[in-house]
């Protein structure tokens, strides 16, 4: 073990050390013309490939809005598929040159892992399913119910966190996989289904009536998952994080695919203007073209069509905005001014 | 005087009724005795129990039709819509539908060139010879491209059972001399090479593959320096032909060990020399009897392809659970598992079928 471990620092030396020489990952990127973004082997609505072979998913739209602001083609990507294991050292080796693989955002891998994150594309966190037919409508009503959940998570710490701050009393059903989990809810035996958000919607989708059932308001942890790239190169960060930050913008601004170019001749708007690169020099200092952003929400469209388009309303998660709203609306999704 | 008396036999009696027909044949089979009686009975009820719900799901409710989810709604069987609509993910991958006559090229002439060695007719060198070197060539050179107007086609969008196969059969053909050899190392009289080809084979032997696996993709880029980047197909062949071959060389070794000493001895005795006693006399007689453990270890690997799915490859398994996991064909891992098992049966069976042909086939004596 202790082998190992010193034979992972020699290497994340030697790798860090490599890169710290050459760390202009735009440059690269630009040299050779496309993105290399690693990816889920296959998550509902994050990212997987559709019936015509082409990845499609919330965390794919990030890495294309990424080649859109490069290169002003979305199409110049080129997708790793990565296991959760290999992710960070695929990052890290210079194997890929973004990670948008439903990674949540913690200290540790932001500081110790050689990673920086550079936003949050869905704030993920652990929710509740029952059944419509109980008639409950917060998790605060659920006391003492039964709950079904994989056995060896931090789920079930959770659920003992949040009903003991409450004062409710739970009985967990922990089960082995998720999917046993996920029969034992729906053959009857626990009143509540919990795990992360995200899969509770895509969970809905696999019971035998989905319209039966209703996910909870309540979120119980945080996980915030985003974009991630190598520590040491603050251009390609600022980037990836703008790339982001312009599809989130454009939404706030009532910015889409399909008004983008009225928006661009006709508004008024300064921020809209600076944004789209009508006035001032924003693409520039990044190592840009000036309609970085024009380009990303034209071939990709603002963060609100991508998000209903891939979880959303017009896919067949049905997930709710919820925390993902802007923040205009009650939500968390908040970009600084294109100034 | 009357006619000298004709012996006629009796003619032979048809066995009794109890022995012979249907009937008989279950009374003896299914029904001698209580207990087998019970059993019987319990492994009838215990097949109407399981088969006519598979089959009703799997075919009689199925639904075959359309090209999205919706025509599978309101059906209880199995919804086939999704592997047809997926079909050439699972042969290809994403290999450009354009350039799909590259690996059906490569499939066919193979599997052509398999069955035209089979017999004996005066080509078979040539066809073997042609199989063993110029073939693997063109099959890499096609698949890949990038040469004579061919497109490039890089090996991250190889995937379904073409990765599969190619994995498979690169596994095997690399394997089994490499095997041979590590097998006559570990036999030989000379120390260095005994002791390289004992250390080889113990440690790869010792060591599950999945972890050989991991290394290759998790811990090997680090070492590297920025921008070599082996291929991670690459990596998993080196990995799974390394892995395999000290298998074969156990086997072999097998063999080699049931070869009597008198073979040995009569081969030195007519004066042939090493590489001659070992490639006339010794390796045709061992490789013969060690057939069923090669094919063993080949159909191993085969199942063992599974593994890269692990390093992010998509093999047959991996495009299936893939698939899957698309927001429009959510829950019907069933169908792509149970779709996936019979791909692989039909592979593994059909190598089990002929090694027992080419059993048949060298079998010259030697029967115990």
């Amino acid at each position: 073990m202790k082998l190992t471990t010193r034979m992972l620092t020699a290497g994340a030396v030697l790798a860090f050390g490599a890169h710290a020489a050459a760390a202009a990952t735009l440059d690269d990127v630009k040299a050779k013309g496309f993105v290399q973004c690693g990816v889920s082997q296959g998550l509902a609505g994050f990212g997987a490939p559709d019936d015509k072979g082409h990845y499609s998913g919330l965390d794919i739209d990030v890495c294309r809005a990424v080649a859109a602001a490069v290169f002003g083609d979305a199409t110049k990507v080129k997708y790793t598929p990565l296991t959760a294991k290999e992710r960070f050292t695929a990052l890290q080796s210079g194997e890929i040159d973004v990670l948008s693989r439903n990674t949540t955002w913690t200290l540790n891998r932001d500081t110790a892992q050689g990673l920086n994150f550079a936003g949050v594309t869905y704030y993920d966190g652990q929710g509740f399913m029952v059944r419509k037919s109980l008639g409950v409508t917060s998790v605060k009503q659920l006391d003492g119910a039964s709950i079904c959940t994989e056995t060896g998570t931090t789920t079930e710490l959770n659920v003992a966190d949040y009903f003991g701050t409450h004062n409710l009393k739970f009985n967990i059903v922990a089960l082995g996989s998720n999917s046993e989990a996920t029969a034992a809810y729906d053959s009857g035996r626990c009143d509540a289904y919990t795990t992360d958000a995200s899969g509770l919607y895509s969970t809905r989708v696999k019971l035998a009536n989905p319209d039966d059932h209703i996910i909870l308001p309540e979120i119980v942890s945080k996980e915030p998952l985003g974009p991630a790239v190598r520590q040491g190169d603050s251009q390609w960060l600022n980037v990836v994080k703008w790339s982001l930050y312009a599809m989130i913008g454009a939404e706030e601004y009532g910015v889409t695919s399909a008004n983008v170019d009225d928006m661009k001749a006709n508004s008024k708007n300064p921020e809209v203007r600076r944004m789209l690169g009508v006035e001032g020099e924003f693409g520039a200092p990044m190592g840009l073209s000036n309609d970085w952003a024009y380009q990303i929400v034209k071939q990709v469209g603002n963060y609100g069509e991508s998000f209903e388009r891939n979880v959303g309303q017009g896919s067949p998660l049905k997930i709710t905005r919820g925390q993902n709203a802007q923040w205009t609306d009650g939500g968390l999704l908040y970009s600084p001014p294109f100034r | 005087m009357s006619e000298p008396h004709v012996f006629t036999p009796t003619p032979p009696q048809p066995p009794p009724s109890s022995l012979v027909g249907p009937v008989a044949w279950i009374r003896q089979n299914l029904f001698n005795g209580w207990l087998n009686s019970l059993l019987t009975v319990v492994a009838l009820y215990l097949l109407y129990l399981t088969v006519p719900p598979i089959i009703d799901w799997a075919l009689l409710s199925a639904t075959f039709s359309g090209t999205d989810r919706s025509a599978c709604a309101g059906s209880d069987g199995a919804c086939w819509t999704f592997i047809k609509v997926r079909w050439g993910q699972v042969l290809y991958g994403f290999y450009p539908e354009a350039e799909r006559w590259r690996p059906n090229l490569v499939f066919f002439a193979g599997l052509a060139g398999l069955i035209g060695v089979v017999p004996k007719t005066r080509w078979r060198k040539w066809l073997a010879g042609f199989l063993l070197l110029p073939y693997p060539v063109a099959a890499f050179i096609l698949l890949c491209g990038g040469v004579f107007g061919l497109p490039s086609v890089e090996t991250a969008r190889w995937g379904g059972l073409t990765v599969t196969l190619v994995v498979a059969v690169t596994g095997i053909v690399a394997s089994f001399p490499i095997g041979v050899v590590l097998a006559l190392g570990r036999r030989s009289n000379m120390p260095i090479v005994r002791s390289v080809c004992v250390v080889f084979i113990e440690v790869v032997r010792g060591v599950p593959l999945i972890s050989v696996l991991f290394m290759s993709s998790v811990m090997l880029p680090l070492f590297l320096p920025e921008g070599v980047n082996f291929n991670k197909l690459l990596r998993a062949l080196i990995g799974v032909t390394l892995f395999t071959a000290a298998y074969m060389a156990e086997v072999v070794r097998g063999g080699l060990q049931a070869i009597p000493k008198g073979q040995y001895e009569g081969a030195k005795a007519l004066g042939l020399g090493y590489w001659q006693a070992m490639g006339f006399i010794i390796l045709p007689q061992a490789l013969k009897l060690v057939i069923p453990g090669i094919v063993n270890s080949f159909i191993s690997l085969f199942k063992d392809t599974t593994l890269v799915a692990i390093i992010g490859i998509f093999d047959l398994l991996g495009i299936v659970q893939a698939a899957s996991k698309d927001a429009n064909w959510l829950g019907l891992e069933t169908e792509g598992y149970a779709f996936a098992a019979l791909m692989f049966w039909i592979f593994c069976f059909s190598m089990s079928r002929m090694s027992l042909r080419l059993e048949r086939k060298l079998d010259t004596g030697h029967r115990r």
